[in-house]
């Protein structure tokens, strides 16, 4: 691999700010409403760790709009990671699916960035282990391009065209203390 | 985040409080794999887990057979029992064996301590050794199960710790019984504590080994005295070849004065719970109406053997291997 | 016979001089000695000591050739500085008869590179029952003096008290391996902390003292002469220090692993650090440390015990006990004792040749370095350091603990009654 020449955090420029942010997540939950007539038979997974906030996100604004309770849960995808014996064994993040269940229901996967597909890929496979639901929609904050797999977002809050070569990193106060994508090239 | 697990899981003294955690707190996450109406995950698809038992033990085997196939690995069980002292195959040529059949993982039972070091350190072959209980030396998988049970049953009495996750900190464990022998005992010994319980052992002198200066516990020959302070007690199992070996008089005066009755348990504080690693000789190490009572946490032992067990094979085969510390080469 | 010049060469760590040998044995010391027709080797200063003699080897031959043979195992003992060798009983079958010890002793003969001298079963088959025939075996052409059941503890004390009492009709002696058989069953190694930690079946020090206490006082009771095998604790080498000093006939030996290895090696689960008596603690070691310094033990013996690889390459419990040692004694020896300061030249010459070649009877080994002795010698480099490797070892076995050590000292030469049997420069011919 060539080196990359270092660079300061600084040479990442903000795509979205708090406010996009924002703005982005309530018209996801408006789109989620108009494409599902309703509320009713949601559930919300969202993939750690950025994905879950943004579900609880979505599930407060959808509540606004329709009134009504979205369950809310999260769900672990690393045992099911196709890449798994290219990294060494990572921690497990927290699966929890919410009380009602997935099955019959139209389980909305969340997540930060969609990039390769191959999250989403193990995603919908730790989905099928846990149940089977009526249909399985994706929420994505960011679209940076790039799929390498057949898979496509139903709801995207931003399209950014990127290079291979650049990052894209989503922050938000629940985990980072601010609400901020940023794009650039990580430092080596 | 990188596992802290070496290539191998041989000893509890291995495991750092990190390590020791990190399987804890993977096994929790895994625990609810059981409660999923696939039991299954994709995780460990295309890898060989051998069970290599050169010792009867339908509990310990079945436990990581469940444990392997949940994760998608192929198992293979080579039951070798009596092959390796007697005029069978050497321990050698059966690793050469499972080397050529591409084993990733070999879990080992013998009867002989430090079969399983042997078996990972000789240059036999190259896969992760998982020590599933050797002689009268270790048995770590188990000692990491009673960890999850007590973490599980007692989270109210634990002191809280600064880290993200909890240990064992401020907990009281006595383990009664032919201490000895036991691989239990030793492997408890050393997790417990790197976990932050304090663990006191009880046996008779008999069976209280000698210069143990270098474990961290308290020892005592008074179960009546160690009772009243603790807040879990895991009665180990009294082997039949002991009652004959002149350890102690007879099995009735063992159970008078070492074993767990209804009587003894009752000077136990309210919360604290009742151990056994199984198989019990009930009416002899423990009184039946005891291992049967809402104390005894027996069967969430075993229930929680193929969570930690998942988790084990995972953070050792779940991974790429260069990032499986020194061992792995 | 042609003659040897040893030039160069310091007699016990002494001042430089050359040795002329001759016809088997020590023609001339001087300086500068003419050298017309004599085959010359330069020791550039090497350390001149006499023949070393091992007390307690094991030759495996007749029985367990796969592991060594008299041929293999002399070889080695010609490479560690041996001229002779005591041969223990424990073959297969036997040497509990006139029979076998001079079939053993022939073949030390026949092949030349080290005196081999059976060492007699106690007991016969060393089953610690009947008394084997001593006096015959005493009589034959192997001359017989060292009984042992070596491997088994005379445990019964009525025939170790008749042992002992038997063999004084030709000044013979009995070397006890002192290890109580019901304190030991099953053991695996050193009873302590390391045991107790790694499930060994723990070999506890009472075992080898509590034998070791006995027969002092049936040694002291019957007025005869008792030799300990192998002494490895602390405790056992006050008993022989006490003993001693009330004048009791007692001799003891100390192997190069227990003067230089501990039980904490048994933390690998490697049968190469699997031995019986086992390795004991770092007080131990520092106890025959002294012990043999001061001289209340008197000999290294090495306990050579060749064993075939697939008797170490399997789990500790089932691998056999015992170390290779002829080739590796006198460095560790060096190492643990001179290096130390606790011995100098002499006293290396002392308890590696004069008085093992006492207490086992033999006029013609452990002699002086003087003109007409017989030139049993061996010539040792001290400042040469060698890395041991099993597979380049003289002995058909590989199971050396010091596998892989660079060790101080190496022997250059070896002379069987002016005799080459080894040299590290040249090929030797038979």
């Amino acid at each position: 691999m060539t080196a990359v020449p270092a660079r300061p955090a600084d040479s990442f420029r903000e795509v979205l700010d708090a406010s996009d942010i924002s703005r982005a997540l309530t018209r996801i939950a408006h789109e989620i409403v108009e494409r599902n007539k309703g509320c009713d038979h949601l559930v919300l997974l969202g993939i750690p760790s950025r994905g879950v906030p943004l579900a609880r996100r979505i599930a407060a604004k959808l509540s606004e709009i329709d009134n009504s309770h979205v369950p809310v849960g999260s769900i672990d995808i690393t045992m099911y990671r196709d890449d798994l014996r290219l990294k060494p064994a990572r921690a497990l993040a927290h699966t929890e699916v919410p009380p009602e269940g997935i099955d019959g229901r139209v389980v909305i996967l969340v997540d930060d960035v969609l990039f390769s597909g191959r999250t989403i890929r193990a995603a919908m496979d730790a989905v099928s282990d846990l149940g089977r639901p009526q249909a399985i929609q994706l929420a994505t904050l960011v679209d940076r391009g790039h799929r390498e797999l057949p898979i496509r977002a139903d709801y995207v809050g931003k399209n950014l065209p990127t290079a291979q070569s650049e990052a894209v990193h989503v922050k938000l106060t629940e985990i980072d203390e601010q609400d901020s994508v940023v794009l650039g090239v990580d430092a080596q | 985040m990188n596992t802290h697990m070496k290539a191998h899981l041989l000893s509890t003294t291995d495991l750092d409080r990190e390590a020791a955690l990190q399987i804890l707190d993977t096994a929790e996450e895994l625990a609810r794999v059981s409660d999923m109406p696939i039991k299954k995950m994709p995780t460990l698809r295309g890898r060989t887990v051998v069970n290599l038992f050169f010792e009867d033990s339908t509990r310990t085997r079945i436990s990581f057979e469940a444990a392997a196939k949940r994760l998608s690995a192929d198992v293979i069980n080579f039951s070798a029992k009596g092959s390796s002292v007697s005029k069978g195959e050497s321990l050698k040529d059966t690793a050469l064996t499972l080397a050529a059949m591409g084993a990733d993982a070999v879990v080992i039972r013998h009867s002989m301590s430090g079969a399983p070091h042997r078996l990972a350190h000789a240059d036999w072959m190259d896969a992760h050794v998982i020590n599933a209980g050797d002689g009268t030396h270790e048995h770590p998988t188990q000692a990491l199960l009673d960890a999850f049970t007590l973490r599980q049953h007692l989270g109210d009495h634990i002191t809280a710790s600064a880290e993200g996750s909890t240990g064992l900190d401020g907990l009281h464990v006595a383990i009664v019984g032919d201490v000895l022998h036991s691989r239990v005992a030793r492997s408890n010994v050393h997790l417990l504590n790197t976990l932050g319980a304090k663990v006191t052992v009880v046996a008779p002198p008999t069976l209280m080994p000698l210069h143990t200066d270098n474990w961290p516990c308290e020892g005592s020959y008074s179960l009546d005295e160690v009772l009243p302070n603790v807040d879990a007690v895991m009665m180990l199992r009294v082997q039949h070849e002991r009652m004959d070996g002149g350890f102690f008089p007879s099995a009735r005066e063992y159970s008078q004065r070492y074993g767990l009755t209804v009587q003894r348990a009752a000077t136990m504080p309210d919360h604290a719970i009742v151990m056994h690693p199984g198989p019990m000789n009930r009416g002899l190490e423990i009184e039946s109406r005891v291992a049967d009572s809402p104390r005894s946490v027996i069967v969430d032992q075993v229930r929680n053997g193929v969570s930690v067990r998942m988790a084990v094979l995972y953070l050792l085969l779940g991974g790429s291997e260069s990032a499986l510390g020194d061992g792995a080469a | 016979m042609s003659a040897i010049v040893l030039k160069n060469v310091r007699p016990l760590g002494g001042a430089n001089v050359d040795v002329l040998i001759d016809n088997g044995v020590i023609a001339a010391i001087g300086e500068d000695l003419p050298v017309d027709q004599a085959h010359i080797v330069d020791g550039k200063g090497a350390v001149l000591l006499p023949g070393f003699v091992d007390l307690h080897t094991h030759l495996r031959e007749p029985g367990r050739e796969d592991a060594e043979t008299v041929e293999t195992g002399t070889a080695a003992a010609a490479r560690g500085g041996f001229t002779a060798v005591f041969a223990m009983a424990n073959s297969t079958p036997v040497a509990d008869s006139a029979a076998v010890v001079e079939q053993v002793w022939r073949l030390g003969r026949e092949i030349g590179l080290c005196d081999v001298h059976p060492v007699g079963a106690v007991s016969v088959g060393l089953r610690g029952e009947q008394l084997a025939e001593l006096g015959t075996m005493a009589d034959s052409a192997a001359r017989v003096r060292v009984f042992s059941d070596d491997g088994h503890c005379v445990s019964d004390a009525l025939l170790m008290r008749r042992a002992l009492e038997y063999v004084k009709a030709f000044d013979g002696v009995i070397a006890q391996h002192a290890q109580e058989p019901a304190l030991t069953a099953g053991a695996d190694m050193n009873e302590g902390e390391v045991s107790s930690q790694l499930g060994l079946r723990g070999w506890p020090r009472v075992a080898e003292e509590s034998i070791i206490a006995r027969d002092i006082m049936l040694a002291e009771y019957v007025d005869s002469r008792l030799h300990l095998c192998h002494v490895s604790t602390a405790g056992s080498v006050e008993l022989v220090r006490q003993a001693k000093a009330r004048g009791v006939k007692v001799t003891a030996e100390v192997t190069p692993h227990h003067l230089s290895l501990t039980d904490e090696l048994a933390r690998t689960y490697d049968p190469a650090f699997k031995v019986n008596p086992p390795l004991r603690t770092s007080a131990d070691v520092e106890a025959v440390r002294a012990g043999l310094a001061d001289g209340t033990l008197d000999v290294v013996g090495t306990d050579h015990a060749p064993h075939a690889d697939q008797d170490k390459d399997c789990e500790w419990g089932c691998a056999s006990f015992g170390m290779l040692g002829l080739q590796t004694a006198l460095s560790v020896v060096v190492d643990a004792m001179v290096s130390t300061g606790a011995l100098d030249w002499a006293g290396v010459a002392d308890r590696m040749s004069i008085r093992p070649a006492q207490i086992g009877q033999l006029t013609d080994q452990g002699r002086p370095i003087e003109v007409g002795e017989p030139a049993n010698l061996v010539l040792v480099d001290p400042a040469a350091t060698w890395v041991v490797d099993p597979e380049e070892l003289g002995s058909k076995s590989h199971n050396s603990p010091f596998a892989g050590h660079t060790l101080p000292a190496q022997v250059v030469l070896t002379l069987l009654r002016g005799k080459m049997t080894y040299s590290l420069q040249e090929k030797v011919a038979r």
